[in-house]
């Protein structure tokens, strides 16, 4: 893997730190005057996803990080592994709980995920910012209600849970903003 | 391409060139020549932490490549040999590798020199200028050494404070730190991270008497209990905007303060530079005894228009250009 200089550092570079791979965020050059220059770089762990502040002489180096990013779709779990596959290769990927962490309560089969690959294998999953799922159970909603602006708990065929307006009932599909796990409205039909 | 447009807004760049002609004005009041001097030259500088971009001007494929200047401040100090008197210029100056909210490699520098001046004169004038220029008034002024004191809790002049104490501080002030940091890049590290952003309330800040080892081209000189280099920075509001020296006019002292540089560079692996033999040429038939301090002016209109960025002073950025 190639070397990276400071000065090449810019946001979303993959870089090896602590042996860990990271994505940079933020990059900047100081110099006190004539003396030695630095940079105060803050990366994203992409194992633990904590965020990392550290400063480099300038002209420092770090090795490049085998990362990619892929989308790919979700097709099945043994229990151990989540698997997905590149639609154009129909190549496959196992990844581990600890890559699907999260996104677990998102994942329906044939949709679309972007998988981050470290050395080949899945490191994280990201899911869709927008998902359509089926509501598998909900308590009868009550007529006559729409206006009131009330809520109630909903459990999708993932196995999620998510908070719905009154209205909503059982065997609907709704859309479901991933970022926040808030419920956004009912499916467009289709 | 919608980066054809420039960096900076119009106001901006209208106030650049009203921040120009109060320079010019400025210096025309006190009697000091504007000078124009070669931006592409034969030799360079050879100080460690600077980088200088390098250009083929070959027309027949034999002369050697030449420098973009990093400051006028070699060609200057060889008008004032000449007998030029007090001269100020203002210029681009080019820095490679220096880019970011404060830097871009390709600046514009107000360098000015007084003849039969020392550095504490210099910076009240310093003063003056940035008073007039940004409409503030008041201004301190403190030693590397006091700020160390204030800030950091210590003292640079105890035998017992070294280059392994200074990394403690920095460990325990600022967390990770890079490894292998010497003396000065400590120092560095602490006056960056640490004092910068503690000065950063406290206006116009002149920082003088550097630390020998930081002398760069000032003289050094004796105080009470050390000696020190006869040098300053100003900061405004945390933002270094000025560095200053008593000029080092003894040309012994110049030669081996060029050759310590090229010896740093060596361990660092960094290209040894020749000497700039006709600035020693100069020195030796004599520099007068003066003064001089280079001024970023594109920090300084940022400062006047109260932009973050040098790129919003810029016509167009280094991105841009």
């Amino acid at each position: 893997m190639a070397n990276f200089s400071t000065n090449e550092f810019k946001s979303g570079l993959k870089v090896m730190l602590d042996g860990d791979p990271c994505s940079i965020l933020e990059n900047e050059f100081v110099k006190p005057g004539k003396g030695q220059a630095f940079n105060r770089v803050k990366m994203r762990n992409l194992k633990s996803g904590r965020v990392w502040e550290r400063t480099f002489k300038s002209g420092d180096s770090l090795e490049g990080a085998d990362v990619m990013d892929m989308t790919l779709e979700y097709s099945y779990t043994d229990g151990e592994f989540w698997y997905f596959m590149d639609p154009a290769s129909y190549e496959q990927f196992g990844a581990d709980r600890d890559a699907v962490a999260e996104t677990e309560k998102w994942l329906k089969e044939q949709e679309q995920y972007e998988v981050t690959l470290y050395n080949g294998a899945p490191l994280a999953v990201t899911p869709p910012n927008f998902i359509e799922l089926v509501i598998t159970e909900t308590d009868p909603g009550l007529k006559g209600d729409t206006a009131q602006g009330g809520s109630k708990p909903a459990t999708l065929s993932t196995g999620a849970v998510v908070r719905v307006p009154l209205f909503i009932t059982e065997g609907e599909v709704i859309r479901i903003d991933t970022r926040s796990g808030e419920y956004v409205s009912r499916a467009s039909k289709s | 391409m919608s980066d054809w447009r420039p960096s900076a807004s119009l106001d901006t760049i209208a106030a650049r060139a009203k921040l120009l002609h109060q320079l010019r004005d400025f210096f025309a009041a006190r009697n000091v020549m504007e000078v124009e001097t070669p931006l592409l030259a034969q030799a360079t500088v050879t100080d460690p932490n600077l980088e200088v971009f390098s250009v083929s001007t070959d027309v027949v494929g034999t002369s050697p490549n030449r420098f973009l200047q990093t400051s006028p401040e070699f060609a200057m100090k060889r008008l004032l040999a000449a007998g030029s008197g007090d001269i100020f210029q203002i210029s681009k100056a080019f820095r490679k590798e220096e880019s970011g909210r404060h830097h871009n490699p390709e600046f514009s520098l107000l360098e000015w020199y007084r003849v039969d001046w020392d550095h504490r004169m210099l910076m009240r004038e310093v003063a003056e200028l940035i008073g007039e220029m940004l409409g503030r008034a008041g201004w301190q002024v403190w030693t590397y050494r006091a700020l160390f004191q204030e800030h950091l809790s210590i003292d640079l002049f105890d035998p017992g404070i070294g280059r392994l104490q200074l990394l403690d501080v920095a460990r325990q002030r600022i967390g990770d730190i890079p490894p292998d940091l010497d003396y000065d890049a400590a120092l560095a590290l602490l006056m960056s991270h640490c004092i910068e952003p503690a000065i950063s309330d406290w206006g116009i800040v002149f920082v003088t008497e550097f630390p020998v080892s930081q002398a760069a081209l000032a003289r050094t000189m004796a105080v009470d209990r050390g000696a020190v280099a006869a040098r300053f920075e100003c900061y405004i509001d945390g933002c270094e905007v000025a560095n200053g020296y008593w000029e080092q006019c003894d040309v012994a002292g110049l030669t081996a303060q060029f050759s310590a540089d090229n010896e740093q560079r060596q361990q660092r692996g960094l290209p040894m530079r020749e000497l700039d033999q006709r600035l020693l040429a100069a020195q030796a038939e004599g520099l007068p005894d003066c003064a001089g301090v280079a001024l970023g002016v594109d920090r300084l209109l940022a400062l006047q228009v109260g932009v973050s960025s040098l790129a919003e002073t810029l016509s167009f950025d280094w991105h841009r250009a």
